[in-house]
């Protein structure tokens, strides 16, 4: 039976702080002369993006060799997805090719689980429309509790485009898990319709949230979301929503500031503030790989090899 | 040759009784206790009824015939107890003229069903110009509608109103505002937000109804509200005809057992427009149907190839089988069985222009559209044995009690304890 990571609900606190340990190890790995282990030797893992992500992809392709594994890219624009292959077509043609994991991209919500539905292969959710982005959230609580020591208890912000944000709602639940605070920041227009059962605060002033947070976890502000009326124009945005060098100075001493990448210098936060000390942002990204190998292990190393 | 249907409680309009009914060259010649004939159709046990008259099927041909033809549609609908179905006319190309509309016909005469196309209101369903109403008429189409999409534009809507008056004929209309509906998948609210699925308010169904009422009332016109979902809509008509306004409504089944918390897997044979909605619309809609603010059950029966089915979420085509689940379906509802009779036969035979040939009553002289429907038979859904060329049901797996034993098309049993004929 196979287990795949598609929601961070389907992991729970427990099997949070199981992936977060493992990462340590994973760390330890990434910090040595030859940053490689063969515990995934012999295994296949394909990346099958149907969105376009160099980072994301790389990151896992990084993630699985460090332990051995083989790796296989599918890219969607030079594939047969283009003369019509239809979704399950495409994955049970891969996974006839032999594969033991398949991490999917897609724009389009819950295709990770029907993917789950139609082969034996585990499933990783590397990202399903406005849904779920699991391994970043993963990867932004072990940020958190690296500089932190934990999330129990501490105020956390997430600031922006929260609607269509997946990083968002896998953020949202992998915090409030591991017993943060989080607050909502944004203009109701980037909201999502209905925030029933959500366990967050909202508000829309953002400098007299900045003064009480742990962290300020800022979202990237798309250009596209001026056309579609939710915003007037990204320089509004900036000027009530982005974090300013103005507004970096309400910040707590140890208060962090992070971003799923890539950024928007300038729009949601200034060239200047993302390079400041507290910036985690491109720990986030080297922390990333080490997260998603602790992943990888965790779905696909059983029997210890020799 | 005569038929005899035997031992089954009689109910139309005028009333329940025991009785068989004897029927000749597609005519029924006697109702009365002890007939007799050439060949004859068990009811015992069962009630004999007018056949069901569905104001809503996507039979897919001319275009889509991979999904479903006539001649399959039609099977599907004879099993589900109906005589008579409306045609959809956003087929490919859209029943738009008199030449479509005559294909249509030809294919019809030879199905196990009354095939009635529907007309679009616009040419082409691009909701532009208004289609030739007056040639389809002509040739007996009496309900049009561009169902798929809804008219956007009110002056348009208005005028195509004012030209209909005057031929006798019904526009119905898809209440769906583009502007609000646009980018959506399924219902906005709860669910859609924690799917993270782009969502479908409620108030584009409703502010497009609103518009409706308020053109009817202006042009004096009937509008007839297809597929009806939400609990403000129906709020909206009972005001209407509370009024005295000249507009009707049908709902779909699975707006009646079916709510948007069924999305949770994201497997889009749950995907429909108008969506699934909340358990509050759900409720409004039985309440509806119970009362009389909802004039007919219509399945909305959209047949899709499997593998459009088996896409993303949000890049499949949206629709559900229907036609074979939906008398079970309507007993569910917990009305009494003249309602849903009503419901399912003699309003929808009224709303479509064709009291003459269906709905009841069951009478001498009257022509032989019957089904004999087990109120009691248990049966489990299973997608590969429905009579639909396609497998999109929503019910796969359900234990469903009821269900159509025989049915009798123009004198011609083309159902026979639960087997279609030919």
């Amino acid at each position: 039976m196979a287990s795949h990571l598609l929601s961070v609900a389907d992991l729970g606190a427990d099997g949070l702080h199981e992936l977060l340990d493992l990462t340590d190890s994973m760390i330890e790995v990434a910090e040595r002369r030859i940053p490689k282990v063969p515990v995934l030797r012999g295994k296949t893992v394909v990346s099958l993006f149907y969105e376009d992500s160099t980072r994301t992809r790389l990151s896992f392709e990084t993630a699985a060799k460090r332990l051995s594994a083989d790796t296989m890219n599918f890219s969607v624009s030079t594939s047969s997805v283009k003369k019509g292959e239809s979704l399950r077509d495409t994955v049970i043609t891969i996974e006839a090719m032999g594969v033991d994991a398949i991490v999917v991209r897609h724009g389009s919500a819950g295709v990770p689980w029907q993917i789950a539905d139609w082969v034996d292969a585990s499933v990783i959710n590397a990202g399903d429309g406005w849904h779920e982005h699991p391994t970043q959230a993963l990867l932004d609580c072990y940020t958190i509790r690296e500089k932190l020591g934990s999330l129990q208890d501490r105020h956390i912000a997430i600031v922006g485009d929260i609607k269509h944000s997946r990083v968002a709602r896998s953020d949202v639940l992998a915090f409030t898990l591991l017993g943060a605070h989080v607050t909502l920041v944004a203009p109701p227009t980037l909201l999502p319709p209905s925030l029933e059962g959500w366990p967050v605060a909202v508000s829309h002033d953002l400098d007299s949230v900045l003064k009480t947070v742990d962290v300020v976890y800022l979202l990237r502000m798309q250009k596209e979301r001026q056309t579609e009326a939710l915003l007037p124009s990204l320089r509004e945005y900036t000027a009530l929503y982005g974090l300013t060098r103005e507004r970096a100075r309400l910040l707590g001493d140890d208060t962090l500031v992070m971003h799923p990448g890539p950024m928007n210098r300038g729009v949601e936060i200034a060239a200047e503030v993302a390079d400041l000390p507290r910036s985690v942002i491109t720990r986030q990204v080297a922390n990333g790989v080490a997260v998603r190998s602790a992943v990888l292990f965790k779905l696909l190393g059983s029997e210890p090899t020799s | 040759m005569s038929l005899v249907i035997k031992g089954g409680t009689v109910v139309d309009e005028t009333g329940t009784r025991t009785a068989d009914v004897r029927i000749e060259d597609g005519t029924i010649v006697a109702v009365g206790e002890s007939l007799t004939g050439d060949t004859t159709l068990d009811a015992t046990g069962c009630i004999v009824s007018s056949g069901f008259v569905d104001l809503h099927t996507h039979l897919r041909q001319p275009g889509r015939e991979e999904a479903e033809t006539i001649e399959t549609g039609s099977r599907a609908a004879a099993l589900g107890g109906f005589t008579a179905v409306v045609a959809m006319p956003n087929t490919e190309p859209a029943i738009d003229s008199a030449g479509v509309v005559r294909e249509v016909l030809d294919w019809g005469a030879k199905a196990l069903c009354d095939v009635r196309p529907a007309g679009a209101i616009t040419k082409g369903r691009a909701g532009k110009e208004l289609a030739p109403l007056g040639e389809m008429a002509d040739l007996g189409v009496r309900l049009f509608t561009d169902d798929g999409a809804g008219v956007q534009d009110s002056r348009l809507m208005r005028r195509a109103l004012e030209y209909a008056s005057a031929l006798g004929v019904t526009l119905a209309q898809h209440c769906e505002d583009e502007g609000l509906a646009s980018g959506g998948h399924m219902h906005e609210g709860e669910w859609s937000s924690r799917l993270g699925i782009p969502g479908i308010p409620a108030e584009a169904e409703e502010l497009m109804v609103a518009r409706d009422i308020a053109l009817s009332r202006l042009t004096g016109a009937p509008v007839h509200f297809l597929h009806m979902s939400t609990a403000r809509s129906i709020e909206l008509i009972r005001a209407a005809k509370a009024e005295g306004l000249p507009v009707t409504a049908e709902a779909a089944p699975h707006h009646f057992t079916l709510t948007h918390a069924a999305i949770a897997g994201y497997d889009p044979v749950f995907k429909v427009n108008p969506p699934l909605r909340s358990d509050a619309d759900v409720e409004a809609v039985r309440t509806g149907l119970a009362d009389g603010t909802i004039d007919a059950i219509a399945t909305d029966h959209a047949p899709h190839a499997q593998e459009l089915k088996e896409a993303a979420f949000d890049e499949a085509p949206p629709g559900m089988l229907g036609l074979e689940t939906c008398f079970a379906l309507a007993l569910q509802l917990g009305v009494p069985i003249e309602r849903v009779l009503a419901l399912l036969s003699w309003n929808p035979a009224r709303i479509a222009g064709l009291t003459a040939e269906h709905g009841g009553p069951i009478a001498e002289g009257r022509p032989a559209n019957l089904t004999v429907l087990d109120l009691a038979h248990a049966w489990t859904v299973e997608p590969e044995r429905l009579a639909s060329r396609s497998r999109n049901t929503p019910y796969a797996g359900w234990a469903l009690q009821g269900r159509a034993r025989h049915t009798v098309f123009r004198g011609e049993p083309v159902v026979v304890d639960m087997e279609a004929t030919r």
